[in-house]
């Protein structure tokens, strides 16, 4: 409660903070604007998301998301049509996980698209938009004018954070709604076998399958937090998503060695995997719960970072 | 507050000292990492250091309780770490007939024993359950994976889930439930619950062996009284044994193999999630799925044997141990020493005979130690727990025993 009283006050801080006896809870002409708060905050947002969303940009990489199931999906169809039809293909063991049930079950290549785009292409997508977020606008010359407006650094960084949390799930539900619509068209769908060998029902599995995106678009907050704390260190849109970029793919190397298994819990990308455990019968939480500790942390640590950086920088441009 | 509010705060009052300000700002994911540092670090410290206050009770009585355990029931996860110190990690694997890492398609993916042999190195999570003697299940989890072996009402499945494979066996008719789940799990030496692990070392008792009660613990929630079994002769490579008994029950929840030596645990077994109540009738549930390649127990015995062929046709000295004369135990408990005599009369390879290439002499040298004795001359193969002695005139003398405890066994036999 307090902190919404103390949005108004706050929010003028990089105008007003000069101005050392200022009034911390201000009366008089001010008073109206508080009811208005809240609902300006999400109007900030809603103005945030629709920018975002109708970037070229983000078509571009939604629709690159959106590709992958297809591709899998039309080679998995291909590769058994001409082998008969058995599960046990030539790759069955190799390649993404869940390749072997595809053929079995459609709904089976909402978990393959996601275990085949989550350790690349989604992150790759989140770090380009959240390594954007702040220095894009600063590399195009919009951020004074939406810090001029009377946001606040601290809000105008929590609206920028969620807005690419909303990428995020928007980027995970497409994978997933993609290769739903494509595992559907090509291969038969009906009951789904768990990997413990139990069976639910369609319905029940695609409960599974959103569940699994909702588990996957929560395992990309930390890598968002990461990304939106490195846009505020720099003021050259390219340079920051390159920058999350690489450290994407330099978390994913270090993960890879076994002689680093010692900080492999802490790297961001570890648990990511464990949206499969969602398929167990029951549902195996261990990881899960790890995994979301870890995002938490992250998104803590870096989202702290990123608002000491944003809060105390010198916007030049 | 948040600290948000207070560092403006402190700002809007004072007014200098900006940059020292801002830098303070930065304070916070510093005090927020080194929160959560704090927080792993002693959160299992503390975790652990809560032994339970139990009732005093004997060896005799704790070990009568885990024979009185009747629970037929229960469901958890088990974790099992095996640390067994092979000079190649996973050479086991490939030695051992019918081994891992031969998911090739004569003896078909999904068969037990290949998956089991598995659980013999690193660490695995395993969830089990029980209903009765009718009903168990077995699933080990791997990475976006899982294989599952389930034992229902006459009828044994298994079914791995990264390969989409198969196998189906009937479970043997007229037996007890709990030999039928004994039926598909490797020969020995990769027991899958404490109760296995338990038995084991309890037949090892007698006067070679001390068995106390060594104090309580905290094992999945449950508090279990520690039963520590100690060699009392020396020369073995275990340290101890100690086995988590639940106070309740009398179920065996953890099982820890320590070698003489110190370090890591050899064998590290327990429950880290155990409910004693009855599982969904679901979980025993299994129908092949759609388009999955089902191999019967039956079909693959012919596949058995092809590769058991090719397992003896292996040239060199590993094949010839096939046809050994016979093996004979020196000594007793926990010391006992297996001799086996090959029927060539002959070891290893001598370097420079020309019977082997100069790189695999090289090879079979770093994995074992030289040692020279009474006996003669042979090669030390060492793991944490069991070594093994070969001997240059063919003689092969393995146990849970030190290498000097070898050698004067193959002294003695001279």
């Amino acid at each position: 409660m307090s902190q919404a009283e103390a949005e108004p006050a706050r929010s003028r801080n990089p105008v007003r903070s000069r101005y050392p006896m200022r009034p911390r809870h201000p009366v008089g002409p001010r008073t109206p604007q508080r009811p208005r708060s809240p609902l300006w905050t999400l109007g900030l947002l809603r103005s945030e998301i629709t920018t975002l969303l109708r970037r070229h940009r983000t078509f571009a990489l939604l629709g690159v998301l959106a590709a992958v199931p297809v591709l899998i999906g039309i080679a998995v169809r291909i590769e058994t049509g001409g082998g008969g039809g058995g599960a046990g293909g030539p790759d069955g063991a190799a390649g993404p996980a869940f390749l072997a049930q595809v053929t079995a079950n459609g709904l089976f290549l909402v978990f393959a698209a996601l275990a085949a785009t989550l350790p690349v292409f989604l992150p790759m997508a989140v770090g380009v938009v959240a390594g954007d977020a702040v220095a894009g606008e600063a590399s195009s010359g919009t951020l004074r004018y939406l810090l001029v407006a009377p946001a606040g650094r601290t809000r105008l960084l929590l609206v920028k954070y969620a807005s690419v949390l909303a990428f995020c799930l928007v980027a995970t539900l497409v994978v997933a709604a993609s290769a739903l619509a494509v595992g559907a068209l090509l291969f038969p769908v009906g009951e789904v076998t768990t990997i413990s060998g139990t069976r639910i029902g369609f319905g029940e599995g695609l409960v599974r399958a959103a569940l699994t995106a909702l588990v996957v678009a929560v395992s990309l907050t930390g890598f968002a937090a990461l990304g939106l704390f490195v846009s505020t260190l720099t003021g050259s849109g390219i340079g920051a998503m390159a920058a999350t970029v690489g450290l994407l793919i330099t978390v994913q190397i270090l993960d890879s060695i076994p002689q680093l298994g010692a900080v492999h819990p802490y790297l961001f990308s570890h648990y990511w995997m464990s949206f499969a455990d969602v398929l167990r019968e029951p549902v195996h939480w261990d990881d899960l719960t790890k995994n979301f500790q870890l995002q938490g942390l992250y998104v803590a640590v870096f989202g702290s970072a990123a608002w000491a950086r944003f809060t105390a920088k010198d916007i030049t441009a | 507050m948040d600290p948000n509010d207070s560092a403006e705060t402190a700002g809007e009052a004072t007014g200098t000292g900006a940059g020292r300000r801002k830098a303070a700002r930065y304070i916070v994911p510093v005090a927020v990492a080194g929160v959560a540092a704090a927080t792993i670090g002693l959160v299992p410290a503390l975790a652990n250091s809560g032994d339970p206050d139990l009732p005093k009770i004997s060896a005799q009585e704790l070990i009568e309780k885990i024979a009185a355990s009747d629970e037929e029931q229960l469901s958890g996860t088990f974790k099992i770490s095996t640390d067994l110190g092979l000079p190649l990690d996973g050479l086991a694997g490939s030695l051992v007939p019918g081994g891992a890492g031969t998911g090739d398609k004569d003896g078909g993916a999904a068969a037990p024993q290949d998956k089991l042999m598995e659980l013999t190195s690193g660490t695995h999570t395993l969830r089990v359950a029980a209903d009765g003697p009718e009903r168990q299940k077995l699933s080990i989890l791997g990475d976006a994976s899982e294989y599952s072996l389930i034992h229902n009402q006459g009828e044994v499945w298994a079914y791995d889930s990264k390969s989409g494979e198969v196998y189906h066996a009937e479970a043997p008719k007229g037996r007890e439930g709990g030999d039928a789940k004994k039926a598909p799990k490797p020969p020995k030496g990769a027991p899958a619950t404490p109760k296995d692990f338990a038995e084991q070392a309890l037949a090892a008792a007698g006067d070679t062996t001390s068995v106390t009660v060594d104090g309580t613990a905290q094992v999945a929630g449950r508090d279990a009284y520690q039963l520590l079994i100690k060699p009392k002769q020396s020369g073995s490579t275990i340290g101890s044994v100690r086995i988590a008994v639940d106070a309740e029950n009398g179920v065996p929840l953890k099982f820890t193999l320590s070698a003489a030596s110190g370090g890591k645990a050899v064998v590290d077994a327990g429950f880290t999630k155990v409910d004693f109540s009855e599982p969904a009738a679901s979980t025993f549930a299994f129908s092949p799925p759609k388009g999955a390649k089902v191999t019967e127990a039956d079909e693959l015995e012919t596949g058995r044997d092809e590769h058991g062929a090719a397992q003896k046709a292996l040239p060199g000295q590993l094949a010839e141990l096939d046809g050994f004369e016979g093996v004979n135990v020196i000594g007793k408990g926990w010391t006992s020493i297996a001799e086996i005599r090959t029927p060539g009369g002959k070891g290893l390879p001598a370097a420079g005979s020309g019977d082997v290439p100069a790189e695999a002499q090289g090879f079979l040298d770093a994995l074992g130690d030289k040692v020279t004795g009474k006996f003669g001359s042979g090669t030390v193969f060492k793991t944490r727990l069991v070594n093994a002695l070969l001997t240059d005139d063919g003689s092969v003398y393995v146990g849970a025993v030190t290498k000097d405890a070898l050698v004067r066994a193959a002294d003695a036999a001279r």
